[in-house]
């Protein structure tokens, strides 16, 4: 621990903290914009300036550490005064249309010019280039970029994928994909971690509520609602819940109130999953073990960022994957064939809409892949916040709503499939199953949780061996099972290139694109809560136990789906409906044509930049007056300079003449001597 | 990319000769942190220019970013990610030279060669840039083709230096 001075007050903190933590420690409060705890701390946009005694310059407190002795200023005059400055400069080439923006009252940047009590912008003049960019995915506003890197940090430290870099220099600064490239026709996973930490509204989701406004809309559609297990746990926030909060009840009842046909739940078709990419892994290993050689490690395939992630970078290694759909693919295969038979409604007359914790999900719907009998598998996915935006639109009180339950045959779910949506979840929901099949015992872990694979570790390993094994499992017998889990693509990356180099000692390896999986999803609310992972994952956790049933073969619905229509799991009509293909696309989308750039591509709006004879209009408002003010004080500077130099030139040309004259002196006496 | 396809006159073998000789370039650098910068340099030296295809090439042989590359080339000027004329004409528009009339020279010299800033004329003979001080404030408005200087240069003299090239 060390002391110092902060606004006039002795404090005490420890030293290895930044000021504006010990600040904050000691109960004062350093407005901020680019800090995020823990992920992005670089001091790029400054407004953390404190003055700090003996430092001729104001110090970006996020990034400076304190030391013994430090007197530190945070709300000085002069301090005040450079945030304001800063603030109105970082104004000065953003949008300003806030009343029409998604990020309305929900926006740090925002939030911060009341907290600074801005009342005026004074620097009003050039606006850089900007690009609307919009893929099937994420929408890209650069009017309204800020260039504070947050989502720099994301896509490059943290996921380690590198779609988005600061591109030009100066005023022509971008963040974009290489030489402006569109964000749908290079390899992003579009795991919208981005959009997450995005302080503004220039990174996004695309939207779609409307189109499912439409739908609901239109009397001759059936439109039929899925919600993702990662939805539950967080919705909660939107409406004042705490992070983790179950409203699972509320969530269906909200769905009813705003006018969906019927409400299913993709954790329903997650417990199918089990059964499908369990059958699956038995059938690998039995080949492996059994000398018929067998591609192993077996990996997950329930998250469409890190598949898209995975066709780019590793494109050779596709074999490694489960054949089978992610499990709202699956649901709405399933909706348009057999619930739609059942229901006696042409499958052409029902639209699938699917509530996911994923930006990636709105492109995985669009691949050529997710169709059958040429009807897309779902129709429209909605982030967890777009939901949440439809609801509070449609003016349902979420708080009050009576819990509702989920419709049957496709809304009944175990404890297993809840866990789908953390980080170790769909390997523990297979292990329940698979050891259970094969040894018909339950799995040897307390409370079913297998220990070492649960918590927000970025790769985790377990292993279980097989003992006493049913008779038609035999080749099992004495089998060290060896599995790992991974969040977050850089942690995939890690595991993928042991695969590669054909060292990976694993059988079955769980990737989920987002760090902490499904529940800090790229569709996820954003949250200030330093905790909120954990919430939520104890959240998802809670839900699997307050379940009687909690192993995904125990499903009633899903045995009785068998029964009357799939026949067994892996069977040709099985794999027909619920299982998929890979594309190789390559790191720069080399080896695909598929594209998801939503039509249009990047636009440049013309008149972005606001023309002279605009602004002349204005009768010398006080804007004018202020840039008029720079105006002659940048005149004034060059005028001088000028004088400067001139005065200089003739300096130069007085030597160069007496050098002239010295060396003609020097020819003359030279020739004399000839 | 239409542009890389415009003047690219090298043959196959060509081009390939470059990319190996590019490719030896990354080996000597390869486990140095922070030379990006001097592969680029040395890359563009080889090539000419950095279009997109190389710096994939070199993007990927280096296993980092594809938008961190075209990051770096896009922050200095001196990377080009066009192909580059013989000459490269680069007219000072640092404070003393643009005082002095460094505007005026540009518009005639792109009147005079038909292309604009950044570009390169349509028989490939001059690139056409700015430079940000060269250095030679005492002689401005300086401008540089290739490595010469050239000083209190005035829109008049332009025609009677261009045709030295």
């Amino acid at each position: 621990m060390i002391n110092l001075i902060i606004n006039g007050k002795s404090c005490t903190a420890d030293e290895n903290l930044t000021i504006l933590e010990a600040a904050r420690v000691n109960g004062i409060d350093i407005p901020h914009l680019c800090y995020l705890e823990g992920i992005h701390e670089f001091g790029t946009c400054r407004i953390c300036v404190v003055e700090v005694e003996g430092a001729k310059t104001l110090q970006a407190s996020c990034i400076t550490k304190v030391s013994d002795g430090m007197v530190i200023h945070t709300n000085s005059e002069r301090v005040r005064k450079a945030r304001k400055v800063l603030y109105e400069l970082l104004l000065s080439d953003h949008s300003k249309d806030c009343l029409s923006c998604k990020r309305n009252q929900n926006c740090e940047l925002q939030e911060l010019g009341k907290t600074l009590g801005i009342e005026e912008t004074r620097f009003n003049g050039a606006r850089s280039d900007y690009v609307l960019d919009s893929s099937v995915s994420i929408t890209r506003d650069m009017s309204k970029c800020i260039l504070c890197r947050r989502c720099v940090t994301a896509c490059n430290d943290i996921q380690g994928v590198g779609v988005l870099n600061a591109q030009n220099r100066g005023f022509q600064t971008v963040v974009s994909p290489a030489i402006d490239l569109p964000i749908g026709s290079v390899n992003c996973a579009y795991c919208g971690q981005c959009t997450v930490v995005c302080p503004v509204g220039a990174l996004k989701e695309t939207d779609s509520v409307q189109e499912i406004w439409n739908a609901i809309n239109d009397k001759n559609k059936r439109v039929v609602v899925q919600v993702a297990p990662a939805v539950r746990v967080a919705i909660g926030e939107e409406f004042g819940y705490d992070p983790g909060e179950r409203v699972t009840g509320k969530l269906a009842a909200s769905l009813r109130a705003l006018g969906f046909d019927d409400i299913f739940d993709t954790n329903f078709t997650a417990d199918l999953t089990i059964l499908e990419e369990g059958t699956e892994l038995l059938t690998r290993v039995k080949s492996a073990l059994t000398g018929k050689g067998a591609v192993l490690p077996m990996i997950t395939s329930c998250s469409p960022g890190w598949i898209k992630y995975v066709e780019h970078t590793f494109p050779d290694e596709l074999d490694h994957l489960s054949t089978c759909k992610s499990p709202h693919t699956m649901m709405g295969a399933l909706v348009k064939s057999y619930y739609a038979k059942k229901i006696n409604v042409d499958p052409k007359n029902i639209y699938v809409v699917s509530v996911m914790p994923c930006t990636a999900k709105k492109t995985e719907i669009k691949r050529a892949e997710m169709k059958n009998d040429g009807h897309p598998n779902v129709d429209a996915v909605l982030t967890t916040r777009e939901l949440a935006a439809m609801i509070k639109e449609a003016g349902i009180i979420f708080t009050e709503l009576e819990d509702s339950k989920f419709d049957d045959p496709l809304g009944l779910s175990t404890g297993a499939a809840d866990i789908f949506g953390v980080t170790g979840g769909v390997m523990e929901a297979a292990l329940r199953t698979v050891y259970e099949l094969v040894t018909g015992r339950e799995l040897p872990f307390e409370g079913l949780h297998v220990t070492p694979i649960v918590g927000l570790d970025q790769v985790k390993e377990a292993s279980i061996v097989i003992k006493n094994p049913l008779p038609y499992y035999s080749f099992l017998d004495g089998v060290e099972i060896k599995v790992a889990v991974t969040s977050g693509l850089k942690g995939a990356n890690q595991l993928l290139k042991e695969v590669a180099s054909g060292k990976s000692p694993y059988h079955f390896i769980e990737v989920m694109g987002c760090p902490g999986g499904c529940i800090t999803g790229g569709g996820q609310p954003r949250s200030k809560d330093p905790e909120v992972r954990l919430k939520r994952l104890r959240g998802i956790y809670s839900e699997d136990e307050s379940k009687v049933l909690r192993k995904s073969h125990e499903n009633p619905f899903v045995s009785k789906l068998y029964d009357e229509f799939l026949g067994a799991p892996n069977s040709h009509k099985a794999h027909e409906l619920l299982h998929t293909t890979y594309v190789k696309r390559g790191k720069f989308n080399e080896l695909s044509n598929e594209r998801f750039t939503v039509k249009g591509g990047i636009q440049k709006p013309k008149d972005s930049v606001p023309k002279d004879s605009e602004l002349s209009d204005r009768n010398i408002s006080r804007d004018a007056k202020v840039r008029d003010d720079i105006e002659s004080i940048r005149v004034l500077a060059l005028e001088a300079e000028n004088t400067r130099l001139k005065s200089e030139l003739d300096d130069a040309l007085e030597t160069v003449e007496l050098f002239r004259k010295v060396l003609a002196d020097y020819t003359a006496k030279h020739k004399q001597i000839l | 990319m239409s542009e890389s396809t415009v003047f690219c006159t090298c043959t196959h073998s060509e081009k390939s000769t470059k990319y190996s000789e590019i490719e030896k370039v990354i080996e000597l650098y390869r486990d140095k942190e922070g030379s990006l910068i001097q592969i680029l340099h040395l890359a563009q030296e080889i090539y000419g220019h950095l279009p997109l295809e190389l710096q994939q090439f070199i993007a990927s042989s280096l296993d980092i970013p594809l938008s961190e590359v075209s990051g770096v080339i896009t922050f200095y000027s001196f990377f080009s990610t066009k192909p580059r004329g013989e000459h490269t004409i680069r007219v000072c528009l640092g404070t003393a030279c643009y005082v002095r009339g460094g505007k005026k020279i540009i518009e005639r010299l792109s009147e005079i060669l038909g292309v604009g800033l950044g570009e390169t004329t349509k028989d490939g003979r001059f690139t056409f840039e700015i430079a940000r001080c060269i250095g030679a404030c005492g002689l401005a408005p300086a401008m540089m083709i290739d490595n010469v200087v050239y000083k209190q240069v005035n829109v008049n003299k332009l025609e009677s230096i261009l045709a030295q090239y």
